[in-house]
């Protein structure tokens, strides 16, 4: 029999082995994390008196139903927690676990890794205190702690309005909800965002009860700076108005939308493509989740779609590796198909009405530190372009100045990084290049490394 | 002004735990991550490699890799996905920036 490998045990990874489980398979569930659930999902340790029901809101009912269905699954999978995959190399996964290596072999492999927020670099954003939009609800959900005792919320991303309400029930002050994308860009993305009603209601119920807890909420805002002396004390920004302010906090949590954790899916041999909607590279399937021969897609890991999309595209995956291994294809794909199709629409228009903000990156100043790994500011970046011949592309561009070469790999800087490589020779995001994965995707001990080299 | 960064909102259940970080004693409780415990109990976890500036993490999700600290036995770890043990010794700073 086929060996079925999933990795990845969010909403997309557990939806596809619960598919592939009713037809008798038993395929092998990899995660990096301690529990299941991923990020939208994200369970708290069981000595942790925290109440997700509260805290989940609307989504609690759909967090309990994956949990309980994850919670039949596990027997009946081979579910490897606190297990990273590192490398792909053919059908070789590299795996370490709890410090050793070791490797598993995949004749079909199910990536469903999911994604993380995208960053635009601002002066002081390196400052202690200032952590990501995703990161500050980890902190709650994983550690029951909020990021700073009066947190600015600051990016553009409908995240930040359902952050903000999170903190406020869990007794955090909220110094100001800070989104960098204008009241009428957000109109013009409507049309689009009546693609999921529910979503969109959800949405502006956060918005109203922002304005409820006379919490300041701005649109189209130009982040100046994050200040303070050692660690995050102030955010001043300039409003729609041209009105400059200062914030006073102790965090902020800074988000632009999300990025897919694609690494893996480039080790694994997908093609990518230029998105202009998200303005980022995204992989390519077809609307199964096919990357390649043996090679599947699911989830925020290659389109971001959010949560219920993610599930979606799970188990529709799973269908398309069923039939590919020669099972009659199943009536249930269809409706999936449709529905996925539907909520990615749903998310383009989100990324209209909560746009990546090109042309404030692309004026940052010279001082600005843009790769947080090496230190390495714009000023440097666009130096190294500026010589004779000096190099136009990103990959060439890290080469030269090590932006996007430090431990975190570029996954921080690599979409601001692309644009202000497109800034400097006057074209747009795509023509910039990608850069591309390399293995190992996270740093591991060297050790683990050289435990299986030959 | 404010001395630790983190605010705990929902307690924990569990057993206590100690660790040293720069030479101080630190309790969390077992379950804790690195992460949380040094930053419910101070404002950085380490010392950037260039120009000594602290840092306190960014993702909170294994991801940028701006959180390792260095262990007192020369490793280092991730400080928000590892969870806390007893007894760890941890620095802000690897061994040889530290004997500098
Ligand atoms: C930090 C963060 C917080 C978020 N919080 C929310 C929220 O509160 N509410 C919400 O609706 N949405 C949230 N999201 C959006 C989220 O992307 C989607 O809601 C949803 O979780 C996507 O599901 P998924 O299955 O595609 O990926 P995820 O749920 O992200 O699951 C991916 C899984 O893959 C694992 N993985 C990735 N790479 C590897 C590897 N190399 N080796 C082993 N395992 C790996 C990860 O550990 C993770 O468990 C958040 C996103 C981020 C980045
Ligand atoms: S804070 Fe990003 S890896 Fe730990």
């Amino acid at each position: 029999m086929s060996s079925i490998v999933i990795v990845g045990a969010g909403a997309a990874g557990i939806a596809a082995a619960e598919v592939l489980c009713a037809q008798g398979h038993r395929p092998v569930l990899i995660d990096e994390a301690e529990r299941a659930g991923g990020q939208g999902y994200r369970q708290p340790a069981p000595d942790l008196a925290l109440d997700m029901r509260r805290l989940m809101g609307s989504e609690a009912a759909r967090y309990e139903a994956l949990h309980r269905r994850f919670a039949a699954l596990t027997e009946r999978i081979d579910y490897r927690p606190r297990t990273l995959v590192w490398a792909v190399e053919g059908g070789t996964l590299h795996l370490l676990r709890e410090g050793r290596a070791e490797t598993i072999e995949a004749t079909t492999l199910l990536l469903a890794t999911g994604a993380m927020d995208r960053i635009a670099p601002m002066p002081g954003w390196t400052l202690p205190g200032v952590f990501t939009l995703g990161g500050a609800q980890v902190a709650l959900k994983d550690q029951g702690c909020l990021i700073g005792r009066r947190v600015a919320f600051l990016g553009s991303s409908p995240l930040l309005l359902l952050a903000a309400r999170q903190y406020r029930q869990m007794g955090g002050e909220v110094a100001v909800v800070a989104d960098t994308t204008g009241l009428a860009a957000k109109a013009r993305a409507l049309p689009h965002l009546l693609a999921s009603p529910r979503t969109l209601l959800r949405g502006l119920g956060y918005m109203a009860d922002t304005l409820r807890a006379g919490t300041p909420l701005l649109h189209g805002v130009t982040p100046l700076a994050i200040e303070g002396d050692g660690h995050v004390e102030s955010l001043r920004l300039r409003d729609a108005a041209g009105r400059e302010h200062r914030f006073a906090c102790d965090a902020v949590a800074l988000g632009y939308g999300l990025k897919p954790e694609s690494q893996l899916a480039d080790l694994a041999g997908a093609s990518f493509a230029y998105d202009t909607d998200f303005r980022l590279f995204l992989p390519k399937t077809d609307g199964f989740g096919r990357a390649r021969p043996g090679l599947y897609l699911a989830g925020d890991g290659v389109a971001i779609g959010g949560a219920d999309a993610a599930e979606a595209s799970g188990a529709l995956a799973a269908y398309a590796i069923l039939s590919d291994l020669g099972k009659p294809n199943d009536a249930a794909a269809i409706p999936l198909m449709r529905r996925v199709v539907r909520l990615r629409r749903f998310q383009r228009g989100l990324a209209r009405a909560f746009a990546w903000p090109v042309a404030q990156i692309r004026a940052q100043a010279a001082e600005t530190v843009l790769c947080r790994c090496e230190s390495v500011t714009i000023g440097a970046v666009r130096a190294a372009m500026a010589q004779a011949l000096g190099p136009v592309e990103v990959n060439r561009v890290k080469a030269m100045t090590r932006c996007g070469m430090g431990r975190c790999q570029g996954r921080v800087c690599g979409p601001a990084l692309q644009e202000i490589v497109a800034a400097a020779t006057a074209r747009d995001g795509a023509a910039a290049g990608r850069l591309r994965g390399q293995a190992p995707v996270k740093p591991i001990a060297l050790a683990a490394a050289g435990d299986i080299a030959p | 002004m404010t001395s630790v960064q983190f605010k705990r909102v929902a307690e924990r259940r569990g057993a206590r735990v100690v660790l040293t970080f720069e030479g101080s004693a630190i309790t969390a409780t077992s379950g804790d991550s690195v992460l949380a415990a040094l930053l419910t109990h101070g404002l950085l976890v380490r010392r950037h490699e260039f120009g000594d500036e602290p840092r306190a993490g960014f993702c909170l999700m294994g991801a940028c890799q701006d959180c390792w600290v260095w262990s007192g036995h020369g490793g280092r770890l991730r400080a928000c996905t590892t969870p806390v043990v007893e007894g760890m010794t941890l620095f802000a700073q690897p061994p040889a920036a530290r004997d500098e």
